[in-house]
């Protein structure tokens, strides 16, 4: 039996190298010629932890997770015990034969639903053949790579890429416990009927993370600066960071909270540096006071808010969409600034690079959110998903040292001019000096309460965002993305990751009914896009669909547009949309 | 050459009449005229209070920021160019309340700038309230009983914290504060300047004649080392009928953090050309993340790997010399 698609789960404690060894698997695929997304689970600490890492696979692109388990590796009796219920008919449970199977484990009721069970010495055979437990997840990629009928050579060739800085040996001693596991597979091969052969003359292409996608995309777009306190899920970008600092000239700070980091940020960005803050919810709470010191002095930076569920420290290693209305209001006062939520690590790539013309452009901070589900799954894309070519750094109106030279009038930092940008001079130069403050001030920069130069200032500051706006309507900008057919029964309105699973229910569904749904997908929040209100009317029946308990999105639209939507989908669980659920939960409203 | 009159602003300090502000900005003034330092050749960052106004009333170069955060903002400047000296002044409430933990940061870090801090031992801006160097039992609109909580003592706790120049001055002592703050902007590390300065409207049994009748300057001590950590150490308790002002101690041996990141070997990093990746960087980014085609293995491996009792020697370190070179997988 073919199949277009398996997803292989493999799940155990804390500390067993599930991440790493699934990435490394979704990335042996990718080599294989197929497409995968990777996407780590971490449960909250139960008897020990349990974690797990599902790889969707295919011959096709794959834009998202999906529910149904074809394969499930389990190293621990606890991953048999709550995985068994996803697994398909046909499907099968990969456990350790050492442990046995879970004393409550309702086995026949698996069985007559077409589940099976392989028992396989996964313990047993690392240690006897690469000396230690830990490789047992090598062993099982090898059983799953075996039973799908996928060539290990290319796991070979991960494993070999992976381990070489830790020495021959602990290569070697991997290579054997994978073959073991490739031998040990022999046995089930006929009984797993989810085959997934490697397809060698593919193209080559490339596997990463919403983080890693967002870093490329800032560095290539200049970003050399980077301070931030270690969160979850943001702290990705900064080890990126760290591990690239040297090669390409970038000064690295983990500072001692992200008050400090924003802070610093502030400076360099002051003295002329691409700077940014990646962090989640809980470090940005710390950084909104800064955040409107960057705004009254128009100094530009970037912060990367990779979102969890909050409030406080909520579910650290789970996913949500609460933070939007924060991100747009967060800080007193007013001041212009730019919200943008990537949907895709080819997004995420652009979105990267764009946020530090946008804020040298503008004066003013750029707030790209991100979220776990985004920042932490791995896609498999074309080599040609991150645009490089595309990259440019613009630096707005930055004077240079020729245009200071020149400069006959004493310097005058927030001139008051029609687009509200004022010429930018960094420190340095005999010709530009002057205060920056925190506190209102004149055009020179010196403090001033005069009420007529308050309003001026307000006013030059806010005037940036109708700028903001056209770059967000523009021709490189966000409009709101229309995916699917131009008319459809429904239309899903969505904003930042929910894009991957809600382009996935839209195809289901036009799948098996043409014309039946389409997706509005917003990247650019604030400004909002002029064009959302003629797109919003021109939809039949809306739905929002947002991982938030309040609608945010929703909330917004009617404040922008006037508009009400038609109905909403919510989720605030921790856990992504996915497909199915979308799919199922439009079923139950109609 | 520079002078003093290069420093002049047209805005008048807002400084009640007889401050101690009055004779800090004098002497900043003084130390960089004397060294040739231009407006622009110094960036003054500064937080909230009286005191964080002072780049306003001189002809400068300056970043007045949030309260307490003055020396992260400092450290983020000096970070991004290093060419520029940075001074940082802000009151002892700035200091050593709202922004501690930056100052216990920047001390163990010794980033390469002059802290000037105006220590008034009380909040003047907001009106009087007790701060963190308020002795105990100050009463205050925050303190009416006293103040239950002991003082910080500046120049001991930098010491604490491994400061590389830690120094008391005093703006009674015109001179020998605008000398001290010289001899800070030489210090090629972080530079504790702690001012004794009077607030002549909320603390008034910290005034003129309190200092000038206990100062003494450690210079004219005979036999006082300042590179001596023992000596130093009970200098910077001394506190009562005698008070030193001067360097207290002083070490050039330790490297500042921005001469230990190797990003800023080759220069300032506002200095570095902005640009996009080349074609070769691009194709090093993108053959980290490309999934990679089966290697086949030599003979000599497999028989490693197939009989794992057989002696192998030690493969050398780092990444194995696959055929395919990084950058290979650029698509065409």
């Amino acid at each position: 039996m073919a199949t277009n698609e398996v997803t292989v789960r493999i799940g155990g404690e804390a500390g067993m190298g599930l991440e790493s060894s699934g990435a490394g698997f979704a990335k042996a695929l990718t080599g294989g010629g197929l497409y995968a997304f990777g996407l780590p689970d971490y449960y909250s600490r139960i008897r020990g932890g349990h974690n797990f890492f599902s790889i969707r696979v295919s011959p096709e692109p794959l834009i998202s997770h999906a529910e149904p388990v074809h394969l499930v590796l389990a190293l621990d009796a606890e991953t048999v015990r709550r995985h068994t219920d996803a697994v398909v008919p046909g499907g099968a449970v990969v456990y350790d034969e050492g442990n046995g199977l879970p004393e409550d484990l309702e086995r026949s009721e698996a069985e007559e639903r077409g589940v099976s069970f392989f028992p396989i010495p996964l313990t047993e055979l690392a240690e006897e053949k690469g000396g230690r437990a830990i490789m047992r997840n090598t062993v099982a990629f090898g059983v799953a790579a075996g039973l799908m009928g996928f060539d290990p050579a290319y796991l070979d060739r991960v494993i070999r890429d992976n381990f070489a800085p830790k020495g021959e040996k602990v290569v070697d001693a991997n290579l054997r416990v994978l073959e073991a596991g490739v031998e040990a597979s022999r046995e089930f091969e006929e009984a797993f009927p989810f085959k997934m052969e490697a397809v060698p003359d593919a193209p080559r292409r490339m596997i990463l993370n919403g983080n890693e996608a967002f870093a490329m995309g800032a560095l290539a777009g200049g970003c050399r600066f980077v301070a931030t306190y270690p969160m979850t899920p943001g702290s990705p970008v900064l080890h990126w960071f760290a591990a690239h600092a040297d090669e390409y000239g970038a000064v690295i700070k983990h500072t001692e909270s992200e008050i400090a980091a924003i802070n610093m940020a502030i400076g360099a960005g002051f003295q002329g540096a691409r700077a940014m803050c990646p962090t989640s919810g809980g470090g940005f709470s710390l950084m909104v006071e800064a955040l409107g010191l960057a705004g009254i002095t128009e100094v530009p930076v970037v912060i990367y808010n990779a979102q969890r569920p909050g409030p406080a420290t909520g579910l650290p290693t789970r996913t949500e969409q609460a933070d939007l209305l924060f991100m747009m209001h967060a800080s007193q006062g007013e001041f212009p600034r730019c919200v943008l939520a990537p949907g895709t690590v080819e997004a995420s790539f652009r979105v990267g690079w764009q946020a530090f013309n946008l804020a040298e452009r503008y004066q003013t901070p750029t707030l790209v959110m991100s979220d776990h589900y985004l920042a932490a799954a791995y896609r498999t894309v074309e080599m040609d998903a991150l645009d490089f070519d595309a990259v440019e750094i613009d630096r707005g109106e930055l004077l240079t040292k020729e245009e200071l030279d020149n400069l006959e009038e004493p310097y005058r930092r927030y001139r008051v001019t029609e687009s509200g940008v004022s010429p930018r001079a960094t420190p340095g130069h005999s010709n530009a000096v002057w205060v920056s403050t925190a506190n209102e001030h004149d055009e020179f920069g010196a403090v001033s309460e005069d009420a007529g130069n308050r309003t001026a200032q307000a006013d030059k500051r806010m005037r940036k965002m109708e700028g903001l706006r056209d770059e967000v309507d523009g021709p490189n900008g966000w409009p709101p993305a229309l995916y699917g057919p131009e008319e459809a029964d429904v239309t899903f309105v969505c904003w930042g990751s929910t894009y991957m699973p809600v382009q996935e229910a839209v195809d289901r569904l036009n799948g098996s009914q043409a014309g039946r749904a389409n997706m509005l997908h917003f990247t650019a929040l604030h400004p909002f896009p002029s064009e959302a209100e003629a797109a919003l009317e021109r939809a039949q029946r809306t739905i929002v669909i947002e991982g938030n308990a309040t609608g945010q999105l929703e909330t917004l639209i009617r404040a922008r547009t006037g508009l009400s939507v038609d109905g909403s989908m919510r989720k605030y669980d921790g856990r992504a949309f996915s497909p199915e659920y979308i799919v199922a939960n439009l079923d139950e409203e109609v | 050459m520079v002078s003093l009159k290069d420093f002049h602003s047209k805005t008048l300090p807002t400084w009640c009449k007889g401050c101690g502000n009055f004779a800090i900005l004098s002497a900043i003034k003084m130390a960089l005229a004397e060294r040739d330092i231009a407006p622009h050749e110094i960036l003054f960052v500064t937080g909230v209070g009286c005191g964080s106004k002072l780049p306003h009333y001189m002809r400068s170069t300056g970043f007045h920021t949030l309260h307490g955060r003055t020396l992260a903002v400092a450290t983020g400047a000096r970070l991004a160019n290093h060419d520029l000296p940075v001074m940082a002044v802000h009151g002892d409430g700035d200091s050593f309340n709202e922004g501690m933990n930056h100052f216990v940061q920047t001390v163990r870090r010794n980033v390469n700038l002059v802290d000037v801090v105006q220590d008034n031992r009380i909040y003047g801006l907001t009106k009087g309230q007790y701060s963190p160097t308020s002795e105990k039992g100050k009463r205050t609109p925050t303190s009416p009983q006293g103040s239950i909580e002991r003082p910080v003592n500046p120049p001991a706790l930098a010491m604490t914290l491994g400061a590389t120049f830690v120094s008391r001055g005093y703006s009674g002592e015109l001179q020998h504060l605008a000398w001290l703050i010289g001899q800070a902007l030489e210090h090629p590390g972080y530079a504790l300047v702690d001012v004794m300065q009077p607030c002549v409207t909320w603390n008034r049994s910290y005034a003129y004649a309190f200092y000038n009748d206990r100062v003494y300057k450690l210079q004219d001590e005979e036999g006082y080392d300042a590179k001596d950590r023992g000596a130093a150490w009970e200098k910077a308790q001394e506190w009562g009928e005698r008070i030193p002002i001067g360097i207290i101690y002083q070490d050039t041996s330790v490297p500042s953090y921005e001469e230990q990141v190797p990003a800023l070997e080759t220069g300032p990093l506002v200095k570095q050309p902005l640009k996009t990746l080349t074609a070769e960087q691009v194709g090093a980014l993108r053959a980290e993340i490309t999934g990679g085609r089966p290697i086949p293995r030599s003979e000599e491996e497999n028989r490693r790997i197939t009989e794992p009792s057989r002696a192998t020697k030690a493969a050398p370190p780092g990444q194995p010399q696959w055929p395919e070179e990084r950058g290979e997988a650029d698509p065409e």
